[in-house]
């Protein structure tokens, strides 16, 4: 490995400098392949599709308990409900499900053999930046100096995003074929506490997007770019 | 400053030029687009309907005919009167169970009317399985009644015939793949609990699959027909659900 290489190892993302006419010069940070983004949105749509299919499968039953007597834990309106019955709501849920899966297992396949994934994997030596980040959001800290695309926390959430992604799946297995895979229900309490879980899955899934959407707000348009063309101008870790 | 961050060379671009790469690197995505096909009403249903063919082709690859579904003790089991009655229509299309026949036909060495007495004379299975509604509800109960493989094997079925055709006193109607009907908990039901079945749950006799979601799992049965061609699926399958379902 030659010395640039190592150097450049701590910075991921291969990064250009832009000249202006006038002289300027500014940075820009390749940090999404193409892979990447592609995956990324395709499973946004896919998501998107899954929690209102899913509803609408939930309208059918909307209840974890026994049928008689039922009682219905919540009333899903059905402005939220993606295929208008439940047979519809199927068929939008399998056939996004294959959208779903293959573009999650791609993405992680991916993040893995690219080395990408040291960009968003939480590893236990963010553990440590964990708590001055969460005070300076609270508004209780100076902000961190920022040493890589992304925080401590943020890793943690997109972490944590990508565990849920892939919980969300072993629960849905479990519910889709509790014979042919019992073990898998079995591991969750069966296939009654399976649904409940994948339903539980889906929520806190909703969470972390509304974090997500949040954070994407904040950060401004450079940072929404990106992930489209995978460029980031002027990324705040590397300095002018 | 960060020297590690700056140490290594970096290219160096115009404003222009970093224009079209960006230009470049968001056309990439544009296949994406496609998905919205989803949205096009006319392409919406063969599209969904595609799917729903696939992943029922994966369901059939995950199933194993060996694999039994979980049993439970009868602890585990629904009171009687809990487990529920869920007919399409009606709940009882008033069958005249003194001489009732199941009408087999199709490829089968022995076609005709068969008798409850006959089907009551082979052998006797009993088992607690789970009962699995595409609604999402589940429950336990207890089933009793002959294999299917075995009937299947006393009128002589050529268990090569991929389907069985199943109508019902009411209009329903179903069908089954033949690796499921000869699955060796598949049974001709005819009784719930240790007790004949009711009127309500399908008598005189019902299907019992615990490797199915619950609509495939027929009841008031009147025929029963062995075939490689389903003229129609069933009668929600032929409305958008999945052929298959296996649990």
């Amino acid at each position: 490995m030659t010395k640039s290489k190592l150097a450049g190892a701590r910075a991921l993302e291969p990064i250009i400098k832009i000249e202006k006419k006038n002289g300027e010069v500014r940075n820009a940070a390749y940090e999404h392949p193409f892979a990447i983004r592609v995956t990324h949105w395709l499973n946004a749509i896919a998501l998107f599709v899954m929690v209102g299919s899913g509803l609408q499968i939930f309208r059918a039953f909307p209840s974890f308990g026994a049928k008689i007597p039922q009682q219905d834990l919540l009333n899903v309106p059905k402005s939220v409900a993606l295929g208008g019955w439940l047979g519809g709501g199927l068929q939008w849920h399998f056939t996004f499900a294959v959208i779903y899966v293959a573009t999650g297992v791609f993405y992680i396949v991916y993040q893995i053999f690219s080395g990408q994934s040291r960009q968003v994997l939480f590893v236990p030596a963010d553990i440590r930046g964990v708590w001055p980040m969460l005070r300076y959001y609270l508004f209780l800290g100076p902000k961190p100096s920022l040493g890589a695309t992304y925080n401590p926390l943020q890793k943690l959430a997109y972490t944590s995003a990508g565990l849920l992604g892939v919980l969300s799946v072993a629960s849905g297995i479990a519910v889709w074929k509790p014979v042919q895979f019992s073990w898998l229900a079995w591991m969750f309490g069966g296939f009654h506490y399976a649904r409940l879980i994948h339903f539980g899955v889906m929520w806190a899934i909703l969470f972390f997007v509304f974090g997500h959407l949040i954070m994407v707000v904040l950060h401004g348009w450079s940072n929404f770019a990106s992930m489209w063309t995978g460029w980031k101008e002027d990324p705040e870790y590397v300095a002018r | 400053m960060d020297p590690e961050n700056t140490a290594p060379p970096m290219e160096r671009t115009s404003e222009a030029r970093f224009k079209s790469l960006k230009r470049r690197e968001l056309l990439k995505l544009v296949p994406i687009l496609a998905v919205g096909a989803f949205a096009i009403p006319k392409l919406q249903n063969p599209l969904l309907g595609a799917g729903i063919r696939f992943t029922d082709w994966l369901s059939g690859k995950f199933f194993r005919r060996q694999h039994l579904a979980p049993v439970f003790a009868n602890s585990d089991l629904a009171p009687f009167d809990k487990f529920p009655i869920n007919g399409y229509d009606l709940e009882d299309p008033e069958v005249d169970l003194e001489h009732w026949t199941l009408n087999v036909s199709g490829a089968v060495q022995k076609p005709g009317e068969y008798t409850l007495q006959q089907i009551q004379a082979l052998p006797r299975q009993r088992q607690n399985t789970r009962h699995v509604c595409v609604e999402g509800w589940d429950v336990i109960g207890r089933f009793g009644g002959c294999r299917l493989s075995d009937f299947l094997a006393m009128v002589g079925a050529d268990t090569s015939a991929r389907f069985l055709q199943i109508e019902c006193a009411d209009d329903y109607y179903e069908s089954l793949d033949m690796a499921t009907a000869l699955h060796p908990q598949t049974l001709l039901c005819d009784e719930m609990y240790d007790q004949p079945l009711t009127r309500e749950h399908g008598a005189p006799v019902r299907l019992s699959i615990p490797t199915k979601v619950g609509y495939k799992q027929a009841k008031y049965l009147t025929s029963l027909k062995v075939t490689s061609v389903l003229d129609r699926v069933g009668y929600w399958e032929d409305q958008g659900y999945s052929s298959f379902y296996g649990l």
